[in-house]
């Protein structure tokens, strides 16, 4: 058992591993047994998950279940992991998330296997970062999910559809939005590659918390500039690569690409945990190694972020691909996320800032689980009508009711309806931001507004109005397992947007330890 | 310096020359005794007494380190001479075994008879101490030689070959002797070791030396070949039978550098800054026209004669660096090239008997008609190239180290870079052989026993030499070190 | 006595190249599985002497030495160090698997093993090589097996061509290398070859930046700086799969070890006056080459310029004279040799079945042969960069020696990894992926199992080293410790 506990970490992150090597040795044309073991040993880090929360001692500071091992001596780099109350939320959100796009994947035709490997292998990634406290670890991860991802898009993405690139060829849209996901986010890190070797160069390590105290000290000159200069190009550096990942307006046209292109259980775990990513960059890496240029460049991500939440809002509102719309949601929810961290880099510190702080972190949950259920329930009727047109929708209500209500209730979460989730972690944001930063909370008050437009446009076209008869007798019902995987989300945005604390509690701890 | 009682050593001395004259009379016999379907045993005989013949001189024969002047000071015993001399002999018996299967060739008594009289030559201007036996030897090579290249009377190229020969021949050794007849009457003595107390004590004017020795280096270049008189070498070299086209460009030319080196080194210090420049602008044009030349050749046996016409530059780069390593560059260099050229010219022999043709184009398949002949083609022309493990990467390393040791790098530099032309036309002819096709692939190329032997002796020798050099290589500063 | 191991290794291949040759040329079958079996041997004993090696003493182990032109002060004297150890297992494993990939050349199979094998010889002989003389031996004994190599075996349409382009700029760079070493023997004045002897022969200044640069950019031709790259792509194109695996894996590793061990340690001070500009050289080389990859159509060209790009880096990480630069290099030169030992062997199997490499004439290969797509994949993350492959764990070191020595170069030099990436999709992309074209749908199939065990081994070592680079990592690092010294004592 101690054992167990005291590797618990790298048990969590390497279980998908062991899975993806299993999975490897099935034989191929057993589909059904590969998707059943994959479901099963997905479960498996979600397990261990639960664990970790409840072992998790919501007092201490610093991180717990600490694991060091020499990795990378030559260049003082090492495998340290370690959680803290935002790494471990974001852990179960992960791990939570992935048994059910996986179920959800349970209609892939294809090549079932690379696709359940591929899928482990994005979990590790996404966890590594998470779990991460090396800076050259963080790095592996952060990189390292790209590769699955890309390869879900441009395999199992969708088969329809054309897009011309330069030169007038034209190739599959989802060959181009893998393409652009990849060259995106990859010339993204580029410049974190670069600042994190520098980072390593001039501080001797890797280690996260040694940097901390180490990195923020410097105060000499560095290659003949200014340090001040320095830090607030790495910070760029930084931010740039997080931004991309959020990701935040003008960084974010990649996503609508991507999310419309990937398969469903892809965009789930995109929008769900990939996003997430950035924004826990900015937390884990941007507000500690720079408080200083955090501080003065607040006002400028202030604004990208408000720009996110109403642009994003509106596009939302423009588009007539189902998909699309809630891809242009997440830039939305996500503007909340970096308003908040935003305010609090600004504030540093006082209780507005810990509120700002709290509401981000909760925020990026909760829109892991909203955008998760509608980027599912958007599959669920695409495999039915293998249409996206919002337009080619209308009254389905009356033929899918469970659907429809399931839709409605996810719908409401994901505009901050009082009593659901995403109301709790967007009024903390808002609340926070509001004395910090009151112009730009204020005008983010009109995302919101457009929120609410085109999450109800989106139900209105879908749902209600004049039904179109070509549906009748076509459409059946949601079927037990798509309820089974929209369940469990629906229980926590209820539980959430009811009794906040339980999480809050845990996310509180390592808020106040960030701001300190 | 006496050598007025008759001893031992006497004939020690000429032992070499004492066999081989033996040996040409045994011949000589058995040619006339002998019926005519078992001439072809002739070429054994030779070849297997001139082995002997070695064998006994490294028995009984070898000289002590310090080196006695026999036959009235005309021979010089040392070591110099008695490398060469074990080189010529083994040059010789190897033409003999490529020879003795060629119909016009190898059935006729007078052709080793002719041949081991050159031999004999050869072995007396390595020793040669005085410009009168010096002269004498060089003639005693020559003549059987000039024979030796026309030997095919009714080809018109054979003819034409040994006409030429003769006649460049016959001239610049005149002028060659016109020099040393100017040497006797400006110093009075015609031995080489003494020749610098006179030009000493004389007072001669340097200018007059000038003079005198570019007479002789006129001779001397042509036998090694060397620019401006190096024109002769393709022609006579394409017509001259193959085996003893080998012997030319290896014997034959090693004989010239033995007397180049004695001469000029031991006779002429005096002067050293003068032929030490000039000497360095031969070797360059040397190997620079030989190996540009060789570029454009499409007859195996004129690249061939091209590219030996360079490798007397490379070994001049060795023999203008003045120095023990210069020295032992040069004499290691000359053994090594012997065998490498040697087999070279071997394998083209052992070809043109089966396709009738010395063109490279019709080497064209060689690899699919006889591996083990295309091996050892290859073996030959890289170590011509100077690739390791052969021996031909040793000898450039040791010759350009001479020259990088005293200074020269220029030189080293051109030499490097001639060598990378000659890698070209080396791989040219390899390509030949291993890629291209040929409509006779099926026919097989049948080699000799004699030429077998004769071939793997060569290239293993080749391997060696490159493998284990060292022997070698002190082999080379034995003799060097008995230059003075 | 010791057991000569390194001895063995060397001379493994040739002696199985002369008992190749005895073979009957018929019995093609008896050739091939002896080929095999030496290069088997080869790997076992140079795994073996990999593992064998004493991190905790450091220094060159297993020395061996026998003197062979004494007059000279030249002797066969052989070890093995933090270094060279990565490179010989680099070899063992190229050679191991170029044999299983060459399985099926059927036109004289007899020589071509022959003549790779020596090629092999050269090679491991430069490895170990403590003597300079014996570097240049060897050396020369891997450049002209080359040529008969990509002459004869080599793709119909350039092979001549690239084949004589490829020997001569070898030749050139390695004999204005050897000017310069001779250089270096006289002006020691210690009358020794042994380079050991002459790190310590302290040259002057001026000597030293004098003949540095001849001797470096000698060598560096074969590692394929810029501005005399241009054989490469010519040369990896037309030379046969095996060939291929071998130039580029091993053989440009050879100029880039050779630049190290002769101008670098050799001639510090010439290194630390001239580096500012030769790092402008590999910089060009890591853009531009990864820029032209991209452009190309041929397959085997986009991997040939890919190789220039990441050789490039090698180099780079020698200029910075860091210790991660060292580190990276040493690293890379390893994992850049099985990765592209890789690209060469799918670009081989993939135009065995499509008689085409251009790339878009190509598609949907993955459908007949899925391990040769996933393993050319893992193969394509390692080059560029991807964290988790070897790649990574390669230009991570040398980007931070050039950050702390050139900032600005790391920052432009970074661009490439985009340019790979992008390249790198592209062909995955097109060849692997997409719809087959009509003529090829029956005629494709999958490769044998031998190229798949080939094939799969080097993905393994791809991931291995990219997963745990502990088994490489301190290794090279002590060797870079010996580097250092010299650096910092001259």
């Amino acid at each position: 058992m101690n054992f167990i506990t005291d590797h618990l970490l790298s048990i969590i992150l390497f279980s998908p591993l062991v899975a993806a090597a299993i999975l490897l040795f099935l034989p191929e044309q057993q589909e059904k047994l590969i998707k059943w073991v994959s479901f099963v040993f997905s479960l498996v880090p979600f397990g261990f998950s639960l664990a970790l929360w409840f072992l998790f001692d919501k007092n201490a500071t610093g991180f717990q279940f600490v694991e060091q091992y020499v990795w990378y001596a030559a260049i003082n780099s090492s495998y340290h992991v370690g959680v803290d109350g935002i790494a471990l939320s974001m852990v179960l959100l992960t791990t939570l998330l992935t048994p059910l796009a996986i179920l959800a994947s349970f209609s892939i035709q294809h090549n079932i296997k690379s696709y359940m490997i591929l899928f482990f292998l994005l979990e590790l990634g996404m966890l590594g970062v998470f779990l991460a406290l090396d800076l050259l670890i963080f790095f592996v991860f952060w990189e390292f999910g790209l590769v699955p991802m890309y390869f879900l898009i441009n395999q199992w993405g969708s088969e329809k559809g054309e897009r011309e690139i330069w030169g007038g060829i034209k190739v599959p849209a989802r060959t181009y939005a893998s393409f652009k996901f990849m060259i995106y986010t990859m010339a993204g890190s580029l410049g974190l590659l670069l600042a994190i070797q520098m980072i390593g160069v001039v501080a001797g390590t890797f280690d996260i918390p040694t940097l901390f105290e180490r990195w923020t000290r410097l105060d000499k000159p560095l290659f003949g500039l200014d340090i001040s200069t320095v830090k607030a190009i790495a910070f760029w550096a930084f931010t740039i690569a997080f931004a991309i990942k959020v990701p935040v307006w003008p960084f974010h046209t990649w996503l609508p690409d991507a999310h419309t292109e990937a398969p469903t259980a892809g965009s789930m775990i995109l929008a769900g945990v990939l996003l997430k990513l950035g924004a826990f960059g900015f937390l884990r890496l941007v507000l500690p190694l720079y408080p200083m240029e955090a501080q003065r460049y607040a006002p400028a991500l202030a604004f990208l972020a408000v720009m996110a939440i109403i642009f994003g809002a509106f596009a939302s509102f423009g588009q007539s691909d189902f998909k699309r719309l809630v891809a242009y949601s997440s830039v939305n929810h996500m503007g909340f996320v970096v308003l908040g961290i935003a305010a609090a880099a600004y504030a540093m510190g006082g209780e507005n800032a810990t509120i700002a702080l709290n509401g981000a972190v909760l925020q990026m949950f909760n829109h892991g689980l909203s955008a998760a259920g509608m980027f599912f329930l958007v599959g669920v009727i695409y495999e039915r009508t293998h249409t996206r047109d919002l337009n080619e929708y209308g009254g389905l209500f009356p033929l899918v009711p469970v659907y429809g209500g399931i839709l409605i209730f996810t719908s409401m979460a994901s505009l901050g309806l009082p009593g659901l989730n995403g109301f709790i972690s967007e009024f903390l944001v808002v609340r926070g931001s509001w004395p910090i930063f009151t112009l730009f909370t204020a005008l983010a008050m009109i995302g919101l507004l457009f929120t609410g437009a085109y999450i109800l446009k989106g139900i209105k076209q879908v749902l209600h109005g004049p039904l179109n008869e070509k549906w009748v007798g076509h459409l059946t019902e949601i079927n037990e397992r798509e309820i089974f995987v929209i369940a469990p989300l629906m229980v926590l945005m209820l539980w959430i947007g009811v009794w906040p604390a339980w999480i809050l509690d845990v996310i509180n701890r390592a808020v106040l330890a960030l701001l300190s | 310096m006496s050598g007025s009682v008759f001893n031992v050593t006497m004939f020690l001395a000429i032992l070499p020359e004492l066999w081989i004259f033996v040996l040409a009379s045994l011949v000589l016999i058995l040619d006339l005794v002998l019926p005519k379907e078992q001439h072809r045993v002739l070429g054994w005989i030779t070849a297997v007494g001139l082995i002997l013949g070695i064998l006994i001189s490294l028995l009984v024969a070898v000289p002590s380190e310090q080196a006695q002047f026999v036959w009235g000071d005309l021979i010089r015993f040392d070591r110099l001479g008695f490398v060469f001399k074990i080189l010529f002999m083994f040059g010789a018996a190897m033409t003999a075994l490529f020879s003795s299967n060629l119909e016009k060739l190898g059935q006729r008594g007078d052709f080793y008879v002719l041949m081991l009289v050159s031999t004999l030559g050869m072995c007396l201007m390595a020793s040669a101490a005085d410009v009168i036996m010096l002269y004498l030897a060089i003639e005693t090579t020559s003549i059987p030689l000039y024979v030796l290249a026309g030997f095919y009377k009714e080809d018109n190229k054979s003819t034409e070959a040994g006409f030429k020969y003769l006649l460049f021949g016959a001239m610049t050794s005149a002028i060659m002797l016109f020099g040393f007849s100017y040497l006797f009457g400006l110093t009075g003595t015609t031995n080489l070791y003494a020749l610098v107390n006179q030009v000493v004590q004389h007072q001669l004017s340097p200018f007059v030396l000038y003079g005198v020795l570019a007479f002789i280096l006129v001779g001397f270049a042509f036998k090694i070949s060397a620019f401006p008189l190096h024109f002769w070498a393709p022609d006579v070299y394409s017509g001259a039978p193959t085996p003893i086209a080998g012997y030319l460009s290896t014997a034959s030319k090693a004989a010239g550098f033995a007397v180049l080196v004695r001469v000029l080194w031991v006779g002429f210090p005096e002067i050293q800054p003068y032929w030490v420049y000039v000497m360095t602008g031969v070797s360059i044009a040397t190997m620079t026209i030989g190996n540009l030349l060789a570029l454009a050749q499409k007859d195996i046996k004129r690249l061939l004669a091209y590219s030996s016409i360079s490798h007397a530059g490379y070994v001049l780069i060795g023999f203008v660096a003045v120095s023990e390593l210069g020295a032992t560059s040069v004499i290691f260099y000359l053994i090594v090239y012997l065998l490498t050229n040697l087999a070279a010219f071997g394998t083209v022999a052992v070809f043109e008997k089966t396709s009738g043709s010395s063109e490279i184009a019709s080497f064209a398949g060689l690899s699919r008609r006889s591996p083990w002949l295309a091996m050892m083609m290859l073996v030959s022309f890289l170590s011509l190239a100077g690739m390791p493990p052969f021996g031909g990467f040793v000898i450039k390393f040791s010759v350009f180290a001479a020259a990088v040791q005293r200074g020269l790098i220029g030189l080293a530099v051109i030499g490097v870079l001639n060598s990378i032309v000659g890698l070209y036309y080396y791989l040219t002819v390899l390509k030949v052989i291993y890629l291209y096709r040929s409509e006779e692939e099926q026919v097989a190329v049948p080699i000799p026993q004699a030429s077998k032997v004769a071939l793997a002796v060569l290239c293993i020798g080749i391997i060696v030499m490159g493998v284990i050099a060292a022997p070698w290589f002190d082999i080379g500063a034995l003799g060097a070190r008995a230059l003075w | 006595m010791q057991f000569p191991i390194l001895s063995f290794i060397v001379f493994t291949p040739i002696v199985a190249a002369i008992l190749i040759f005895l073979i009957p040329e018929d019995r093609k079958n008896e050739v091939r599985v002896a080929a095999l079996a030496a290069a088997s041997f080869a790997l076992v004993l140079s795994i073996w002497v990999y593992f064998a090696y004493d991190i905790q003493a450091g220094g060159y182990q297993f020395v061996e030495q026998v003197s062979w032109i004494p007059a000279l002060g030249i002797s066969y004297k052989v070890g093995l160090d933090g270094m060279n150890a990565p490179l010989v297992l680099l070899t063992g494993v190229v050679m191991f698997t170029g044999v299983l990939i060459s399985w099926g050349i059927d036109d004289r199979p007899r020589e071509f093993f022959t003549f790779l094998f020596i090629l092999a010889t050269g090679v491991f002989g430069v490895f170990v090589s403590l003597d300079l003389f014996m570097l240049f031996f060897f050396y020369e004994i891997a450049v002209f097996p080359m040529y008969l190599l990509i002459a004869i075996w080599g793709w119909k349409e350039t092979r001549e061509y690239a084949a004589m382009k490829l020997t001569l700029y070898l030749f050139v760079g390695s004999v204005i290398a050897l000017v310069g070493a001779l250089a270096m023997y006289f002006t020691a004045g210690l009358g020794t070859f042994d380079m050991l002897e002459l790190e310590k022969a302290g040259f002057s200044r001026e000597f030293q930046i004098l003949w540095f640069p001849f001797v470096f950019i000698g060598f560096g031709v074969l590692g394929g700086i810029f501005p005399f790259h241009n054989w490469s792509p010519d040369g990896h194109v037309a030379a046969p799969t095996a060939v291929s695996m071998f130039h580029a894996g091993v053989l440009m590793k050879l100029g880039a070890f050779a630049a190290l061990r002769v101008g670098l340690m050799l001639l510090p001070e010439g290194a630390k006056f001239h580096m500012g500009w030769i790092i402008l050289l590999t910089l060009v080389n890591v853009v531009y080459g990864a820029f032209i990859a991209s452009v190309q159509t041929d397959f085997k060209y986009v991997i040939g310029f890919s190789s220039v790009s990441h050789m490039g880096l090698v180099l780079m990480g020698f200029a910075t004279l860091t210790k991660q630069g060292f580190i990276g290099s040493g690293i890379q030169m390893f994992s850049h040799g099985v990765m592209t030992a890789l690209f060469f062997a799918v670009v081989g199997m993939v135009y065995d079945q499509a008689h085409t490499r251009e790339i878009p004439k190509l598609g949907g290969f993955r459908k007949v042969m899925p391990i040769v797509a996933v393993c050319f994949i893992i193969g394509g993350l390692v080059s560029m960069g991807m964290p988790g492959f070897s790649g990574f764990i390669a230009e991570f070191p040398i980007f931070m020696g050039v950050w702390s020595s050139y900032p600005l170069i790391a920052i432009i030099a970074a661009i490439s990894i985009v340019i790979t990436a992008s390249y790198i999709i592209r062909v995955v992309g097109r060849v692997f992926y997409g719809q087959m074209p009509q003529e090829f749908e029956g005629h494709v199939h999958d490769v044998t199992v031998l190229d798949k065990i080939a094939l799969l081994f080097l993905s393994f070592i791809l991931v291995a080293l990219g997963v745990f680079p502990g088994w490489m990592v301190p290794l090279v690092e002590s060797g870079v410790e010996q580097i250092l010294r010299l650096l910092g004592g001259a």
